[in-house]
């Protein structure tokens, strides 16, 4: 990669953690007027976005950044008071500061009315703030100023508020000679005269003379009579002075920006010697006459191309012992830095992978001992129990390098539920518990989407609106907690409300209406709060703008249990509901059910099977043409020969002489698959088939088996929609709706 | 010889780009995260320039320059000062701090090489 | 990097060449990662009949493809005799099933022509150019062309 590639890689990486301390810091203000410490660490995250934007040429991101940081500084130097309605407008700026980096980051600037309004809003807070105080902050003078511009892309150099210089490229090729103009040169005559101050900051006046000569040729004389008697010299004092003669095509303001750093520090003056210039200056005489007179003891002539030593003001305190560190203003055990690595999440992975290799290769190499029939006493095999326990140990603390707070997820929320409770008109109070709960980084990375979902879904549909609760005695404010725990080796995240609780009435109206449910079906409260998971289920009664997109919570359902979890939704009336799913902590390995389909070994996935029975022969019943039920205890589920859902043969053999594994899939509704035989439980190590081929109807991913085989692993959800031909949706419905 | 520099800044891309164009001018660059750190680094590395980030956590760049201008190892040592935009006010401050010069952000490699070379040998 | 152009030297290409039925053909060397035996495959459900399934190469699922099968011709039970060739097409990894493998050659890229203008479909699509080496003529395989596509899969 590009080098420059590489840094601005970092500076988004970079920006979402400013952005994540950022919403830390403000939720922080949210909750109380907060310490300076944490007003200046929002201020910090505001100024490095600033700056690091700028140095790539995101001028819409600069110019909104600037005004933030404008309004954080007047904050942070108590110029602008904190208030409620303050620290809400900087959440909100902060929501569209993150939406601009992420525009950025996509190659465009995104640069909508949102951000100059919201740049507008700033203004005001600024000005509000300061015009009880004095205008004269130069800062909010200079965004004022920059308002005035409009809020547009401009490419980089054009107008920049921040002065860009020319695009920054790595070549640093540097001009040696005067810069060339069209203009002939001029003779300059400057006079310079540090004062002591010129000193004390580390300037250096051989130094700011030989830059000078970069310009052009130059006279330089040394006006050393000044100098008292070496007795009574204060060597922190200044005591010489210079004037030179440049012949130069320049502009003064090149010649004073040499002078920059020293400007106050010195008496300088700068004028045109006249329109003939000397033609050659005697420069290497000149300089070396300059560094003798001020080398001590006097030394001979030195090629000016030589760096002369920087040796003004000449310490008198010789003995230079080591820096101590200097007492820093704070705690010192705050400031040591923590003990982390950071490694390139690839090698993880990687290594992640071998070791999945050793799972798999140690069970390999079990099988084979089992296999040529030795005693599971004998040395070999107890070796073998040793590097098993071994192997899953090292699994296990490898996996835990991965792991990740869920806390990344959560941060994203609070966002979420204020931009929800604006669209809504409610009012949303979001807690959460557990963020640092630790979950596999592939499982993390999958749980946003659904948490998003059943969060809009919870501010949506879960809350009434703020006259509705005072109608029912409650707080204006409705709550939405959301918490993560580890339960039973796997992650449970659950999202509640503290709202009306599902309307089972209007739920079960809905679902007969849709011919989801037969009209007179007598079902449980749970299963009529579960309705709501069926395709094609919503009760908004129209496409809501919020909760969902059209898509209902059918979608979350599939996704998580694509992901082998669990969702379910408890409900009571008045008191609000609560969504609990539940996921596995990894999505490296699994924990399957090794079968026999139709002379190939494969895995079903545990978490989707019910029981496994072996079916008596009348339990075994057609419907239809080709349909087949089984009866389990007092309901029928559809029956499913998986060889010939996937096509592997055409005609199934007997059920009745054969395993069925009863599965549940993403709606509740379950089917009962026949399989040729079991093999047994075990862990499997999941092996993308997309990774070299694509997806395959039916099939979730792979796995590598003991005898080095590849297995697939069956996807429950697809087997049971993927119906072989004949079987009519209309027998499936009717069957999932009998239950 | 290779000049050292030390880069003091808590933003890992101004670091990361600071040090882009100071190597490719032919500089050895150490860097420190903060202030505190700075300082730390100092007990063990004798750069030929200093370049300082203003805003920074556990402590500022003012106080840093303050801190490394007390100790009499670092009196002559030039420090040049980071600073967003060209801001009178921080300039001043920092040069009172005793900044030796500053470096506008964003900067040219050439910018900054032309910086270093007008405080350093 | 499935453009031949950027590691020639001098303008010759190594390929490796291998036998389906009657016919040679050919792939570039710089495509090819390794040359192992047959091992049987895990079929897959519902794929093309060209896909012979899945093996197990070295942890990672590598799909099998049947060259001869893609590539319309006779198409014959594997046996201990035949050869995968595994292949980087595009940045995922195949296994081309053929029937032996039979020279590494050395070919100017003059010596390479295009296709000749048949109308047939496998040629076209899958054939990137013919050489004639010993009086033999070898067709190259466009590696990254004989995949399926990932889109074909709602179809």
């Amino acid at each position: 990669m590009d080098e420059m590639e590489a840094i601005k890689a970092t500076f988004f990486q970079e920006c979402e953690e400013l952005l994540a301390d950022l919403e830390v810091g403000l939720l922080a203000m949210q909750a109380g007027p907060a310490d300076g410490e944490t007003v200046n660490a929002v201020f910090r995250a505001v100024h490095s976005i600033k700056g690091g934007a700028g140095a790539f040429g995101f001028e819409g991101l600069v110019r909104f950044a600037h005004v933030f940081e404008t309004l954080m500084d007047g904050l942070r130097s108590g110029k602008i008071e904190q208030s409620s309605d303050l620290v809400a407008a900087l959440l909100r700026a902060a929501d569209l500061l993150a939406d601009l980096v992420e525009a950025a980051r996509g190659g465009a600037e995104a640069e909508d009315d949102r951000t100059g309004a919201m740049a507008a809003e700033l203004q005001v807070l600024i000005e509000g703030g300061e015009s009880a105080g004095s205008m004269s902050a130069p800062a909010a003078g200079e965004a004022a100023g920059e308002l005035d511009a409009p809020f547009s892309f401009q490419p980089l150099g054009a107008s920049s508020p921040c002065e860009a210089e020319a695009p920054f490229t790595p070549l640093a090729v540097l001009p040696l000679d005067g810069p060339a103009g069209d203009a002939g040169p001029v003779a300059w005559s400057i006079a310079f005269r540090p004062r002591a101050s010129l000193f004390h900051n580390g300037n250096e006046p051989a130094l700011i003379l030989r830059e000078l000569e970069r310009l052009g040729p130059a006279t330089i004389t040394l006006d050393a009579s000044s100098v008292p008697p070496l007795a009574s010299l204060d060597p922190e004092a200044s005591w010489l002075s210079w004037e030179i003669l440049l012949t130069a095509s320049c502009e003064e303001t090149e010649i004073r920006e040499v002078f920059e750093f020293v400007d106050g520090d010195c008496d300088l003056s700068i004028s045109r010697a006249g329109e003939d210039a000397p033609a050659e200056a005697d420069t290497d005489a000149a300089f070396a006459a300059l560094l003798a007179s001020i080398q001590d003891p006097p030394a001979a002539a030195v090629d000016p191309d030589v760096a002369p030593p920087v040796m003004a003001p000449p310490v008198v305190a010789a003995p230079v012992s080591r820096p101590v560190v200097a007492k820093a203003s704070t705690d010192p055990q705050v400031a040591a830095p923590q003990a982390t690595i950071r490694v390139d999440p690839e090698r993880i992975d990687r290594l992640i992978d071998l070791v999945g290799e050793l799972v798999i290769n140690q069970a390999m190499l079990a099988q084979r001992v089992m296999e040529s029939g030795l005693s599971p006493s004998s040395a070999v095999s107890v070796g073998l129990d040793d590097l098993e326990q071994l192997t899953r140990e090292i699994q296990e603390s490898v996996m835990a390098i991965r792991a990740q707070p869920v806390k990344s997820v959560f941060q994203r929320m609070p966002r979420l539920v204020r931009e929800t409770a604006a669209m809504t008109g409610k009012q949303v109070r979001l807690v959460t518990d557990g963020e640092n709960t630790e979950v596999d980084k592939t499982v993390i990375e999958r749980l946003a989407e659904p948490i998003t979902h059943m969060i809009r879904n919870a501010i949506d549909h879960g809350l009434e609106t703020p006259e509705a609760r005072i109608a029912a005695g409650k707080n204006p404010e409705g709550m939405v907690r959301l918490a993560a725990l580890h339960r039973g080796g796997r992650i449970v995240i659950e999202v509640a409300d503290d709202g009306a609780g599902i309307n089972r009435r209007k739920v079960l109206a809905i679902a007969t209406d849709r011919d989801l449910v037969a009209a007179d079906a007598q079902l449980s409260d749970e299963e009529i709060d579960n309705l709501i998971f069926l395709p094609g289920f919503s009760t908004a009664t129209q496409v809501s703008d919020v909760s969902g997109r059209g898509v209902g919570m059918d979608v979350v359902r599939r996704s998580i249990q694509a992901l082998g979890g669990r969702i379910s939704i408890a409900s009571r009336p008045g008191e609000g509901s609560t969504f609990t799913l539940s996921l596995p902590l990894t999505l490296a390995v699994l924990d399957g059910m090794v079968i026999d389909v139709a002379g190939h070994t494969m895995v079903a996935p545990l978490s989707a099977i019910v029981e496994s029975l072996r079916p008596k022969p009348e339990d075994v019943r057609r419907l239809g043409p080709t349909g087949m039920v089984l009866a389990v205890r007092d309901t029928h589920v559809p029956l499913l020969d998986i060889g010939c859902v996937l096509g592997f043969r055409t005609e199934a053999p007997p059920a009745s002489d054969r395993v069925v594994l009863l599965v549940e899939a993403e709606d509740g509704s379950r089917a009962a698959l026949v399989a040729d035989g079991i093999h047994g439980q075990r862990q499997v190590v999941i092996k993308s088939l997309e990774a070299n081929y694509r997806q395959v109807p039916g099939i979730a991913a792979a796995t590598i088996l003991g005898d080095g085989r590849v297995a697939l692993i069956l996807d429950v959800d697809a087997v049971m929609t993927l119906r072989p031909p004949g079987a009519s949706r209309a027998a499936e419905s009717t069957l999932i709706a009998a239950e | 010889m290779k000049q050292t520099i030390l880069t003091v800044d808590d933003s890992r891309t101004m670091r990361d780009m600071l040090r882009l164009a100071l190597v490719a001018a032919g500089y050895r660059v150490i860097e420190a995260i903060d202030g505190v750190d700075g300082l730390q680094v100092l007990t063990g590395e004798k750069p030929d320039v200093i370049i300082t980030d203003i805003n920074m956590p556990n402590l500022d760049g003012f106080g840093f320059i303050e801190a490394v201008r007390k100790d009499v190892a670092w009196r002559g040592t030039p420090i040049l000062v980071l600073t967003t935009e060209s801001d009178a006010e921080k300039k001043a401050r920092a040069r009172d701090a005793g900044a030796t010069g500053w470096i506008v952000k964003p900067f040219s490699p050439d910018k900054l090489v032309q910086a270093i070379r007008r405080v350093a040998a | 990097m499935t453009d031949p152009v950027e590691h020639c030297v001098n303008d010759i290409f190594e390929m490796i060449s291998f036998r389906i039925g009657e016919q040679e053909f050919c792939v570039d060397i710089m495509a090819v990662r390794e040359i192992r035996g047959w091992a049987p495959a895990t079929p897959l459900p519902q794929t093309p009949s060209y896909m012979r399934g899945v093996i197990n190469l070295r942890g990672a699922v590598l799909p099998i493809l049947d060259l001869a099968a893609r590539l319309e011709l006779p198409s014959s039970e594997p046996s201990a005799r035949s050869v995968i060739i595994v292949i980087d097409a595009g940045g995922r990894l195949v296994g081309l099933l053929v029937d032996a493998v039979s020279d590494i050659l050395s070919v100017s890229r003059d010596a390479i022509q295009p296709p000749p203008d048949i109308a047939c479909d496998p040629v076209r699509n899958f054939i990137r150019g013919l050489m004639s080496v010993d009086g033999r003529m070898i067709s190259q395989i466009a590696v990254e062309r004989i995949l399926p596509e990932v889109e074909t899969l709602a179809a």
